[in-house]
């Protein structure tokens, strides 16, 4: 019995629109990414407490580049041979800058710094519990003309 | 009150991959730098050492690790740990004690031993790592995020494969003649445009390798150097601020910014660097003849140019094709060969980039000099917040 769940815990939701999750200071309302406890890292505030908050799920890249060889452990390919695969920064609305591996299917031929991106999440790797999902940019097609497919 | 200290002496082990404990190049280092001063080990009050974390518990207490191997003086002691910045921040702590008048003359050393390939995170399963992370979740490699930052020049200012490959066929020139570099060898264009894409639109001979090597400096009060005759080289400033609430741009390893929607400082994290540097040493951009950064990447050394107000913002190309970065040029950049001809060898780098700006203010930079520099510069960035930047003069 293996299960789709998430690479790691609390960081993005699943469904059919996913979303990152951020912590918003209750005292400052600052966004933070990765989810954040304990302390506010805004060096003029003194809070503790945050509630946690759904990003944008949309942004503009901030920049790109791929991995053309196979990245060390604790990376885990999911295909041998290796496939390479494009990365993304790309800022969010909230003022953050994201990292993220692109969807699969996109090279970094297919977009450029300022271009939108658009949040889903895929499957990482599989390991004995099934597959592993995380987080990804995929570039937002620029408003289609309406063409008729042959 | 003068903030200077002199740097009486200055050595190097040469860089390379010599299959040796990290111990016996930090003494080749530090020997040499004691020749060079003309002051013996025994009259050296203070030792600090630059931390490296592959080599075991020797490697943790590297300052009395190289005291031992030197032979037990006496002397006060301290480790530094700034991942890049290490050596900055040793020649930092050494200053502090030389300026308070609790230490007269200081021996600061870094050497390493460096693995082949990528460097990979401690093994384990570390989900509260962001070291450790960004591998698992992303496969970041170091590559990716220097690519990251070529890419946003070609997108942004237009900068282009061949820029970045002349940057390598500069410096490969400047380190030909070096005693000390790891590469000597002319490199052309055509070799790095053909060399493999690692991350695009990085090729294989755009990144650094990684070496082993050591550097040693020795510090001492102005009163002691004018004293006993030695060199007029002084360290006008050495800067190792951290970065200035929200970190907007995105830095090794972390996997996001900090929110810029507050607004943002005047300054981000590498222009704080240099800019804290021109104020300690009351100088400013104009006064500078020589600089030699972090060129991690090809790329890299494009981005200090402007990060330390060399040329403004996206015009960094423009000095390098106009050949003012290149010895003989308005504002010589790397004349040691950079990482490029050297790898790094993480707490020896900027150290080593201080022993150059020393031979190229005394004038001893055979086959690399930069004629009449008086001012140079160091840029260096580590991990983490931590970063360097020093100024010497003579
Ligand atoms: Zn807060």
């Amino acid at each position: 019995m293996t299960a789709t769940t998430p690479a790691i815990e609390g960081w993005f939701t699943t469904g059919p629109e996913p979303a990152l999750i951020g912590s918003a200071c209750t005292t400052c309302s600052t966004v933070f990414f990765p989810r954040t406890a304990g302390f506010c890292r805004n060096p003029a505030c003194n809070g503790d407490e945050f509630t946690d908050t759904e990003l944008s799920r949309r942004g503009r890249v901030w920049s790109y580049t791929d991995a053309q060889y196979q990245p060390p452990a604790p990376y885990i390919a999911p295909t041998d041979p290796y496939v390479p695969f494009a990365l993304a920064a790309v800022e969010v609305p909230e003022g953050i800058v994201i990292l993220g591996q692109v969807a699969d299917g996109y090279t970094v031929d297919d977009f450029q710094v300022g271009d939108e991106m658009e949040l889903v999440v895929e499957t990482l790797y599989t390991d004995d519990t099934g597959d592993r999902t995380i987080w990804r940019w995929r570039p937002v097609p620029v408003e289609p003309v309406e063409t008729k497919e042959a | 009150m003068s903030h200077d200290v002199a740097i009486a002496g200055v050595g190097m082990h040469p860089w390379g991959k010599w299959g040796k404990n990290f111990v016996e190049y930090g003494v080749v280092a530090a020997r040499a730098a004691l020749a060079d001063a003309g002051i013996p080990w025994a009259d050296v009050d203070l030792i600090v050492g630059g931390e490296t974390v592959r080599n075991g518990y020797g490697g943790y207490v590297a300052g009395a690790t190289f005291a031992q191997a030197l032979g037990w003086n006496g002397a006060r002691v301290a480790t530094s740990y700034a991942a890049c910045a290490t050596g900055a921040q040793a020649l930092d702590t050494a200053r502090a004690r030389i300026l308070a008048g609790l230490s007269e003359v200081a021996l600061v050393v870094g050497a390493d031993t460096t693995p082949k390939g990528f460097l990979a995170p401690n093994a384990g399963e570390r989900y509260d790592d962001p070291d450790w992370l960004r591998f698992r979740l992303l496969g970041m490699t170091n590559p990716a995020y220097f690519a990251l930052y070529a890419r946003r020049r070609m997108d942004l200012y237009g900068a282009t494969s061949e820029d970045f490959a002349q940057v390598k066929v500069k410096n490969a020139k400047h380190g030909l003649s070096n005693p000390n570099a790891r590469y000597r060898k002319e490199v052309a264009a055509h070799d790095v445009l053909s060399s493999a894409i690692v991350a695009d639109p990085l090729h294989l001979l755009d990144i650094c390798a990684t070496s082993d090597g050591a550097a040693a400096v020795i510090l001492c009060s102005v009163e002691y150097a004018r004293k006993h005759g030695l060199s007029d080289v002084r360290i006008k400033a050495i800067s190792t601020v951290t970065p200035t609430f929200p970190n907007t741009v995105i830095d090794m390893p972390l996997m996001s910014t900090e929110s810029s929607a507050g607004g943002v400082p005047e300054f981000t994290f590498k222009q704080s660097i240099g800019q804290a540097a021109y104020e300690e040493a009351g100088i400013g951009p104009d006064d500078v003849d020589v600089a030699e950064v972090y060129d991690l990447s090809t790329a890299l050394e494009l981005d200090w140019i402007e990060d330390l107000q060399l040329c403004k913002q996206g015009e960094a190309e423009q000095l390098l094709r106009a050949g003012d970065t290149t010895i003989g040029g308005r504002i010589p950049v790397n004349p040691s060969g950079g990482l490029a001809c050297f790898g790094e060898a993480v707490p020896a780098q900027a150290l080593a980039q201080v022993c150059e700006l020393t031979w190229q203010l005394r004038g001893q930079a055979a086959g690399r000099q930069v004629e009449g520099a008086r001012v140079g510069i160091t840029a260096n960035q580590g991990l983490f917040g931590h970063g360097s930047s020093v100024i010497v003069a003579r």
